[in-house]
């Protein structure tokens, strides 16, 4: 067999010593990479030429499923097609009463809790990107999706679908980013019981349709139905986005800990599309990771990062608007009011202005302070703030 | 003159990296053997000086860009299996196909090892049997893999 290889490899042979020396050589440039990967940024700009160079491969790996979900699609009855829209149209109508509902929530929670922090959208921007490889062993829980650099896609970004969480990106090349899973066992993601706002930590099980929380004290009130939303600790997530169900509580009267089992409630096995998040940075920010978090460059528009879209009934421009008359609350009684409430309600006069046709990115880009890993301070106002010297409220440092 | 030898071994490694990384439901995916592993242990075994421990690092490197926790970690397992590979290629070749498959199964439970001591060393460990299985399935594949690739070498050359 393969006498071939004979003549053909006579430079190779020459080139460095005996196998053993080669061996010995590649084995101590393998560990040197392990070690240095291992610790982190040393090798992010190394990974981030692979992985651009290998999504190429991944593309078209994974192109015979994309071709077939294509052409289905594309020869599906016309009778389908509309009673999909009709659906979809109801579920639209729906999502806006709710999100009407949301405002007057969220204004109210503001006036509720005098935080300035309720108010501004916690989204700023979005952006849709689709999953162009699946990885789900019982290993590694982890998504290749098509958006990467470029799109402005950064580092621990915390990506969702319409659900809920899905998870954040791990690696990010060019025009790719892998996601690694909330149901990655090796994901952590900090959660808050919403029933209770009990703070605890939901661990990836390395299986698409459960979490687990390890550290609950078996005395501690949770039950089965509980939902589970992102605590906003630790940064990498933006606060109170739905997580998971719990649906299972295991109490052992030996154990000290519960054993609790929860569901994602996002569809991580069955998703084509997901959305990254970009959400403001007045909260813990994540540590840092040597790299600046993503700034908008160059690429074709439509794959950039939009504004979410404005408030529908936002309370007129301006600040004045904002205060209701129905809870008129005594200035003395609160003496930081007043600082603490033009700042919550700048954000609502300048975003309408900002926003509509912010689909543009190029005019959306530089207008939501792009989230900025070191700062805790509120957003930057400064052309129409009303107190100029009024120092920012910080009820929550 | 190394072009044609090289440009085979670098084709079918692609085509088998293709095949390693190509999404399959789970249950196939477990089953599924490390294709690429079985292509450079050929032709470690059959063109040692070609197919060198350099295609195993390079090739091993690959897996990693696609399918590794930690980078280095297959390029180190499949450095060591085409090491052992080309030093004993001459024993390898002239033994019959089911005792090479033999051969095979201990190489890749030797890959699998250093990939299952490397998970363990970086913090992500993995304990599952699952694991263990495609070093079954790729020293049954073995066989027609070689035949394949045989054919494919004998039918250009």
């Amino acid at each position: 067999m393969a006498a071939f290889g004979t003549p053909a490899g006579r430079p190779w042979q020459g080139r460095g010593g005996s196998a053993g020396f080669r061996f010995t050589l590649y084995a101590a440039v393998a560990v040197v990479v392990m070690y240095l990967d291992q610790r982190q940024h040393y090798l992010e700009q190394l990974r981030y030429v692979l992985q651009a160079a290998a999504y190429p491969i991944q593309l078209a790996v994974n192109s015979p499923p994309a071709a077939w979900r294509w052409i289905s699609e594309s020869f599906e009855g016309r009778g389908r097609l509309q009673a999909e829209n009709a659906r979809l149209r109801a579920a639209q109508r729906d999502l806006e009463l709710r999100s009407m509902r949301y405002e007057a929530l969220a204004r109210e929670n503001g006036e509720l809790r005098g935080l300035r922090a309720a108010l501004p959208p916690v989204a700023d921007r979005w952006l849709a990107a689709e999953i162009v490889s699946v990885q789900l062993s019982s290993l590694r829980h982890r998504l290749l999706i098509n958006r990467g650099a470029v799109n402005g896609v950064f580092k621990a970004q915390a990506v969702l679908d319409d659900r809920g969480l899905i998870g954040q990106t791990a690696h990010v090349g060019p025009w790719s980013a892998e996601v690694i899973l909330i149901t990655d066992p090796e994901h952590a993601v900090p959660v808050r019981i919403e029933r209770t706002g009990l703070r605890t930590i939901a661990v990836g099980a390395g299986d698409a349709t459960s979490l687990g929380l390890p550290y609950l004290p078996s005395n501690a009130d949770i039950k089965s139905g509980d939902l589970l939303v992102t605590s906003g600790l630790g940064g990498v997530f933006p606060e109170g986005y739905p997580v998971a169900r719990v649906t299972e509580v295991h109490r052992d009267a030996v154990q000290p800990l519960a054993q609790v089992r929860a569901e994602p409630l996002a569809h991580v096995d069955t998703d084509s599309e997901v959305m990254l998040v970009w959400f403001r940075a007045d909260r813990p920010t994540p540590p840092p990771t040597g790299k600046p978090l993503g700034e908008l460059k160059s690429g074709i528009p439509s794959l950039q990062p939009q504004a979410v879209p404005p408030r529908p009934q936002s309370a007129a421009p301006g600040p004045p608007a904002a205060p209701q008359p129905a809870r008129a609350r005594p200035p003395a009684a609160v003496p930081r009011k007043q600082p603490a409430e033009s700042q919550a309600t700048e954000p609502q006069g300048t975003e309408p202005a900002a926003a509509p046709r912010a689909a543009e990115p190029k005019a959306a880009a530089p207008q939501p302070a792009p989230p900025e890993p070191t700062t805790s301070e509120p957003p930057k106002q400064e052309p129409p703030t009303p107190q100029p010297d009024a120092p920012p409220a910080k009820e929550q440092q | 003159m190394s072009a044609p030898g090289g440009g085979r071994i670098l084709l079918t490694a692609f085509v088998a990296l293709v095949l390693t990384v190509l999404p399959l439901p789970p249950w196939l995916d477990v089953l599924r053997p490390v294709f690429l592993v079985l292509a450079v242990l050929y032709w470690s075994v059959n063109a040692p000086r070609t197919g060198d421990i350099a295609l195993g690092f390079f090739a091993g490197l690959a897996l990693d860009v696609f399918q590794g926790p930690v980078l280095g970690q297959h390029a180190l397992a499949l450095a060591l299996v085409t090491y052992i590979a080309v030093r004993e290629h001459q024993r390898i070749r002239s033994k019959p196909a089911f005792q090479q498959a033999l051969i095979v199964f201990a190489a890749l439970a030797v890959y699998e090892f250093v990939l299952f001591a490397i998970d363990g060393w970086s913090g992500h460990p993995v304990t599952s049997p699952l694991r263990w299985v495609h070093t079954v399935t790729g020293a049954l594949l073995w066989p027609p893999v070689a035949a394949i690739l045989a054919y494919g070498s004998r039918g250009r050359a």
